[in-house]
């Protein structure tokens, strides 16, 4: 390959993707020794990702039997792909900014959104659900790609006011074939905003498999042709993923530039719980994922090197389902809606003909016909 | 006093908040070192850097997501769509994000921005050049949607949107870019108000953008038939200015709206569906429209029969029903 001459070749050509995707941990937990192409992450940090991985699917699962009660209209599930969402989440530092879609709970939630408040768009209280400034976490959002370019935008804003921060951008494989993916790395690149776009391939958008959204080697090959620093990796491989996710993150802070990370995993649910994956997929291929489960790899890497005792197991098992019982009490708690709120946030100050609107309102309410 | 085109008018008022405020920045396609295919930002770039004004990938969508990750980390962008067809790549952006963001997030993060189109027609263009949007943008709670008629609002427009906390479409009709006229650089209010052109009693003609100058000359024709025509510029079409517009019809008593836009659905629809509603007991006549053709913006050669021309304003003011005897089959727009 010719090297182009951009201010970016000489940096950006540090991370381009490897043939396969780095891996640390086969799927049994044990090492893998061709790995450590990149620093490998503490022991200590491995212990918090378990510890955290524990919680989301727990929160997921918990999540799912809301809809079964008819709490949530919907969830999207991410089981299986635990180690990309809380690797996106430990990686950043308190300043840094998520940008992420309606499968990112769990991320969220390890981000320190609160629970509730989280699922607060799925339950139909209000689209956003918790204050993004709060946590740094831009709104979920639900058409695809679309963030993928606020993301660039605030990246670039950021780092133009002399501030050091990150942002990272989650999509999914069947978004890297909307127009908005291939812009956003395209403006990323040339205006060198330090963002991070977290591609979890899990093989389907809906229904559709990975070969019809795309012929490429890799979706992190999409970033050479942008001049954007690229890697794929095992998604179910918790070290792999913290490892690079750690990298990328240093990668951007120091040279105010893009990366695209490809991660490889699985959903192992249905696309939402309202979707039947049956139509799709084999049952074989699923089982052939459960058999690469990223929580039940990092439990038998740190159950082998001594590290997790079934003291530990059980306590956090324990405090998970303590999460998760605050969840479902949350959840059960109705909570009160403002009809003041359809007309208050849709400009600065309500129009004319909001407040008409508003006294239509009030006065359903007033005569009973609107409660 | 200063002589200018709407186009010098529209730097003037970029230029102006660029000093301002140092959160004000802008860019597009071309708007750098060539200043903007209008000239609109025409010395910008070179005055304030390519900071401040600059040159994007050739990408709507892009622009307008970018702008809207620029806006929510403090910036004020205003961003330039070269020609009103090629700002539809930009369309979900603009209608999911920049109209929704204060409302899904309850205020807590906002997308102002301008949004800066040259739209409509009658420079002769080639097609994909001259399409009037309005009324998509002001179908989207969320957005507003300004278009001036004359030198001086351009500026004014202008400095009042790039001051708005809400994102607003910025409509610059382009066949005025070029007309010139002497102006005092100044603000006005905040976006929100109509303004009467013209005074008069017997009938009100509503019009904005490239339709106001349509409906002024109409308003000489008619004068000249001794009929006393008040032409009142909307100036903005979302929020709308009802009050404005129904203090006139109920004075005049009758109601002419122009509008360059395909008919069908259009934004002058809606304003004669306030206005019957606002109005109704002043009326002798129905709400008459007057547009262009429900047709795709015409080829060159072709777009005066589309273009709604003083004559067809004249017609529909002389068909609302001067006499004591309704007669509605005449009652059409056309
Ligand atoms: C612009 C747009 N088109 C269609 C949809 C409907 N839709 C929701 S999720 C989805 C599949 C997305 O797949 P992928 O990007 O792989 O993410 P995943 O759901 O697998 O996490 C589709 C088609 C949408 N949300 N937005």
């Amino acid at each position: 390959m010719t090297t182009v001459e951009t201010n970016a070749a000489a940096s950006y050509q540090r991370f381009m993707p490897a043939d396969h995707p780095v891996q640390y941990l086969a799927p049994d937990g044990t090492d893998v020794e061709s790995a450590a192409r990149y620093a490998r992450t503490s022991d200590d940090r491995l212990l918090e990702m378990y510890r955290s991985m524990v919680h989301g699917r727990r929160f997921d699962q918990q999540a799912t039997a809301l809809t079964k009660q008819g709490r949530l209209a919907v969830y999207p599930s991410a089981r299986g792909q635990e180690a990309c969402q809380i690797a996106a989440a430990l990686c950043l530092g308190p300043q840094d900014w998520m940008f992420p879609t309606y499968r990112d709970s769990m991320a969220l939630a390890a981000r320190g959104v609160n629970q509730v408040e989280l699922l607060g768009m799925l339950a139909g209280y209000w689209h956003c659900g918790y204050d993004p400034k709060q946590y740094h976490v831009a709104p979920q959002c639900t058409p695809l790609a679309t963030q993928l370019l606020h993301a660039t935008g605030f990246a670039y804003a950021e780092a133009k006011q002399g501030r050091d921060t990150v942002a990272l951008a989650f999509c999914g494989d069947g978004a890297t074939s909307e127009g908005d993916f291939h812009e956003a790395l395209n403006f990323a690149a040339v205006f060198r905003a330090p963002v991070i776009f977290l591609v979890q391939n899990n093989g389907f958008a809906i229904s559709v498999p990975l070969a019809r959204q795309s012929a490429a080697p890799s979706l992190a090959h999409k970033g050479v042709g942008y001049g954007i620093g690229s890697e794929q990796v095992d998604g179910n491989d918790p070290i792999a993923m913290m490892s690079v996710m750690d990298e990328a993150v240093n990668y951007v802070r120091a040279e105010r530039g893009p990366v695209i990370v490809e991660a490889h995993t699985y959903r192992m649910d249905a696309h939402t719980n309202a979707d039947d994956a049956t139509r799709y997929r084999k049952a074989d291929e699923v089982e052939g994922w459960l058999a690469r489960d990223p929580l039940s790899r990092l439990d038998a890497y740190l159950g082998g090197a001594g590290l997790l005792t079934d003291e530990l197991r059980t306590e956090i098992t324990v405090s998970a389902d303590a999460d998760a019982a605050e969840l479902r009490a949350g959840m059960n708690v109705e909570q009160s809606v403002d009809p003041e709120d359809l007309f208050r946030f849709v400009y600065s100050t309500p129009t004319p003909a909001l407040l008409d609107q508003r006294e239509q309102i009030a006065a359903e309410i007033a005569a009973g016909e609107l409660s | 006093m200063t002589t200018l085109t709407m186009a010098g008018a529209l730097n003037a008022a970029l230029r102006d908040a660029l000093t301002e405020d140092e959160k004000v920045v802008v860019f597009g396609e071309d708007v750098g070192t060539l200043g903007g295919v209008f000239r609109v930002t025409d010395g910008l770039m070179r005055d304030f850097g390519d900071d401040r004004c600059f040159d994007t990938p050739l990408a709507e969508s892009g622009i307008v997501g970018f702008a809207i990750g620029m806006a929510m980390s403090g910036y004020k962008p205003v961003v330039e769509m070269q020609f009103d067809a090629f700002a539809y790549p930009a369309f979900e952006q603009i209608v999911s994000h920049v109209a929704k963001l204060r409302n899904r997030t309850r205020g807590s993060l906002t997308a102002p921005m301008v949004i800066r189109i040259p739209f409509a027609g009658g420079i002769g263009g080639v097609e994909h050049h001259c399409d009037s949007s309005e009324a998509y943008y002001a179908h989207t709670p969320g957005l507003k949607v300004v278009a001036p008629s004359t030198v001086a609002d351009a500026y004014s427009l202008m400095r009042e949107a790039i001051a708005d906390p809400d994102p607003v479409i910025f409509l610059e009709p382009k066949r005025l870019y070029f007309s010139k006229d002497d102006i005092e650089l100044t603000k006005n209010e905040p976006i929100g108000t109509a303004v009467v052109r013209r005074p008069g009693t017997d009938v009100t003609v509503l019009a904005y953008g490239p339709t106001v100058s349509v409906a002024l000359q109409a308003a000489e024709f008619a004068a000249e038939d001794g009929r006393s025509v008040e032409v009142v510029d909307l100036r903005l079409l979302s929020p709308f200015d009802d009050a404005t517009v129904a203090a006139s019809v109920r004075k005049t008593g009758r109601c002419v709206v122009v509008q360059e836009a395909q008919s069908f659905a259009g934004v002058g629809a809606e304003i004669a569906a306030r206005v019957q509603e606002r109005c109704f007991h002043h009326l002798h006549a129905p709400v008459l429209r007057v547009g262009g053709l429900d047709i795709p913006y015409p080829a060159p050669k072709l777009e005066h029969f589309h273009l709604p021309s003083a004559d067809r304003v004249l017609d529909a003011i002389e068909r609302l029903q001067w006499n004591d005897t309704p007669d509605l089959s005449t009652a059409v727009s056309v």
